[in-house]
């Protein structure tokens, strides 16, 4: 597969010859996607967390009582897995807290009270980068870190350590997950935008091709798209199969090029940049404008929302505060930040948003997904195993886990596992198989450990 | 009805006799040497696996107490009595055993804290903590799913009310929960001592307060109050140094917040 060229592949999947990714075919339930995009007025109060991705936490630059601007960097780090933070209102710092992370970290948030004027901490103006250092670094000071979700540095993406190797860019606009429509809006209402920023990473790390994928049920993006991209050969739009998870790096990267990324590395190490739409559309604006990332376009829907919006909110601002600009009011079950699929449950309302998420999807039933009160036993029948994106056998990982055989695991290829959630979706028994091997990974870490331990001793 | 029946009867019982003999005769020509001593200290040694000896389990500690290299007194679970066969068995001076207990650092039974989400994956403590590091508005409480109760072999420690106890008098103080405990709540304690803190919070006193009734705030009057200086605030939360505790029970009486417990 690894020396097939690009339309070989694109043909081989016109007729079928590639299997298509087990994953699954899921309600796209996208009412919201033809609503503009609308902007929210600034919050009466802001928490920005020092931490919105994975990786170094920032040191606050702020402390109670200093008037910021929108804009100003008001958290920074020395750490290479780290971006700045910068306000996204302005306004006075009440004070500078410490709440618990989704993650179960101790995070600090700066308090901002607004004053409403939306004081820009300078002018819009271009960011001069005559070279791929300065890029580099004005990526850095943009405060981007990836929009799709998991939230990966993109300083760091983009400066990786073997310029020579790149040859393509990835841009991820598969947006695969149910009810979420927020870069689908991007594409539709900043095509141009996507355009120079695709250019613009192309120039700066000399990469040939670039490729952008989209689920083929959004025909009006991809029909947009090509327009826009016709005059140039090197761009090129990729119709995937509507199949979730097909936007996860790994599945995307393997439907554009037929290039499989292995256990362990990263997609540069195969010579791929994937990067999300947004993320590319983001760049572009703020090398124009050098205003860095303090606002977030949030899809709200669900199926406890009777009018599902795209709506454009300032960082930090609070999930109460969203949901009653949109009107999503009364007895609030289940709040996921991000999609029904791989969202993250929202503990509180005072919860921020950050940079990472895209929607916030309201669901009815308690928790969205299965519960434990209803679990039953294993049948054997190997659904999970069938819808299993990675092709692991969720079932016999989560054995595994249940009698604590972190030594089977490896085989298993529990590493591998992305945490997309079909296996625990198709579930008849409605076990929670993600959940446990997310559970499984850090132990079987620490046993590898061990192991690895114990041979430099004998 | 003798080749239908009796014949293959005999020839199984046949079979039968002939495969025994083989067994028997190779049991004793091709048998693995033990040493005897050995076998007989794994007999008295209560076969838990605990490794609160240090070593990986009890056949582990008998070889190395078969070949002189490890203590008599090392095994909690055992006690005295298995110290004194031992020593008894090896012709060596009897040494006491610090019997040992456990105690679980929390006490915010559901009266007196509250949840901050309805949780509904997979019931363990584990499962839950990695989730805004668990259910309970305090981050370093009792979770109270249970996995130290799944991994005691002596049904010595139950939920009740939300929390995780100790039943002092089938404890054996193997330290199997400490290990499972995702918060690391669970301390071991020598059997002697009466006098714990029955909180583990290391937030600031303020958010303690809104969290838990009965939580540590650390406002130091037991620290001061001491007369043997066995207590400390470190991480905004008291500790006792067992070492030093007179179980005068000072500490217990002025404590705003009663976590401090006195247990007989």
């Amino acid at each position: 597969m690894h020396n097939l060229e690009q339309k070989q592949v694109i043909e081989l999947f016109k007729r079928n010859k590639i299997a298509s990714l087990p994953g699954l075919r899921l309600p796209h339930l996208k009412d919201g996607q033809e609503m503009q995009t609308v902007s929210m007025p600034v919050p009466a109060c802001v928490r920005i967390p020092m931490l919105q991705h994975m990786g170094h936490a920032c040191e606050p630059l702020v402390q109670a009582g200093d008037t910021v601007c929108v804009g100003q960097k008001i958290g920074d780090s020395d750490a290479l897995m780290s971006v700045p933070v910068h306000a996204s209102v302005s306004g006075t710092v009440r004070t500078v807290e410490t709440r618990t992370a989704y993650s179960g970290q101790h995070v600090q948030h700066v308090v901002i009270d607004t004053d409403g004027t939306q004081t820009l901490e300078h002018p819009d103006m271009p960011v001069d980068t005559p070279d791929r250092d300065s890029f580099l670094n004005a990526v850095r000071e943009s405060g981007l870190c990836g929009l799709g979700g998991a939230g990966f540095p993109t300083h760091v993406k983009l400066g990786y350590r073997d310029f020579d190797r790149l040859d393509t860019l990835i841009v991820n606009a598969a947006e695969c997950e149910p009810y979420i429509t927020s870069d689908y809006r991007e594409m539709m209402e900043h095509p141009d935008q996507i355009l120079e920023g695709i250019l613009l990473v192309m120039k700066h790390l000399r990469i040939s091709r670039a490729f952008i994928g989209i689920e083929d049920n959004k025909p009006q993006a991809i029909t947009l798209l090509q327009e826009k991209t016709s005059a140039f050969s090197c761009i090129q739009i990729i119709p995937l199969r509507n199949r979730y998870p097909q936007g996860a790096e790994k599945m995307i990267a393997y439907a554009a090029t037929g290039r499989v990324i292995p256990q362990g590395s990263l997609p540069a190490d195969q010579g791929m940049i994937v990067m999300n739409v947004s993320s590319i559309s983001f760049l572009a604006h703020y090398m124009k404008t050098s205003q860095p990332l303090t606002t977030r376009r949030i899809t709200v829907s669900g199926d406890a929302v009777a009018s599902p919006c795209n709506v454009i909110v300032p960082i930090g601002t609070s999930v109460a505060d969203v949901l009653h600009y949109c009107g999503v009011n009364g007895d609030l079950r289940s709040v996921l930040m991000g999609g029904p699929m791989m969202g993250i449950a929202v503990a509180q309302l005072e919860d921020p948003i950050i940079k990472n998420n895209n929607a916030l999807t309201i669901l009815k039933h308690p928790s969205g997904r299965n519960t434990s009160h209803d679990t039953t036993a294993c049948i054997r029948c190997s659904k999970c195993i069938r819808s299993c994106p990675m092709h692991l056998m969720p079932a016999m990982l989560e054995k595994a886990y249940d009698r604590r055989d972190f030594a089977a695991m490896p085989a298993l290829g529990v590493d591998l596992c992305i945490g997309c959630g079909c296996c625990s979706y198709v579930c008849p028994a409605k076990r929670n198989l993600t959940q446990k091997i997310q559970l499984a990974k850090p132990h079987v870490r620490r046993y590898l450990e061990q192991q690895n331990a114990k041979e430099v001793q004998t | 009805m003798f080749q239908t029946f009796i014949l293959p009867l005999l020839i199984f019982v046949g079979l039968g006799i002939l495969a025994g003999l083989i067994l028997s005769v190779a049991s004793v020509l091709l048998s693995v040497k033990t040493d005897e001593k050995e076998e007989s200290i794994r007999a008295i040694l209560p076969g838990v696996n605990c490794g609160a000896c240090g070593f990986a389990g009890c056949d582990a500690y008998a070889q190395q107490l078969a070949k002189g290299e490890a203590k008599t007194n090392l095994c909690v679970p055992g006690g005295d009595r298995t110290s004194k066969q031992i020593s008894e068995l090896l012709g060596v001076a009897y040494e006491d055993v610090e019997e040992q207990t456990a105690f679980v650092r929390c006490n915010g039974t559901k009266s007196l804290t509250q949840n901050r989400y309805y949780y509904t994956g997979t019931p363990s403590c584990e499962a839950c903590n990695m989730f805004y590091a668990g259910k309970g508005t305090c981050d370093y409480g009792c979770l109270g799913f249970g996995d130290c109760v799944a991994v005691c072999n002596y049904d010595a420690i139950h939920i009740q009310d939300g929390v995780a106890k100790v039943e002092r008098n089938k404890c054996v103080g193997c330290g199997l929960c400490a290990k499972q405990c995702p918060k690391g709540l669970i301390d071991i304690v020598p059997l002697s001592s009466c006098v714990h803190v029955a909180c583990a919070s290391c937030a600031m006193g303020k958010e303690t307060r809104s969290t838990c009734k009965s939580g540590c705030i650390a406002c130091r009057r037991c620290e001061k109050a001491c007369p043997n200086d066995a207590i400390t605030i470190t991480d905004n939360c008291a500790r006792i140094d067992y070492a030093k505790c007179s179980h005068c029970g000072k500490c217990a009486e002025l404590c705003p917040s009663q976590c401090i417990r006195i247990e007989a």
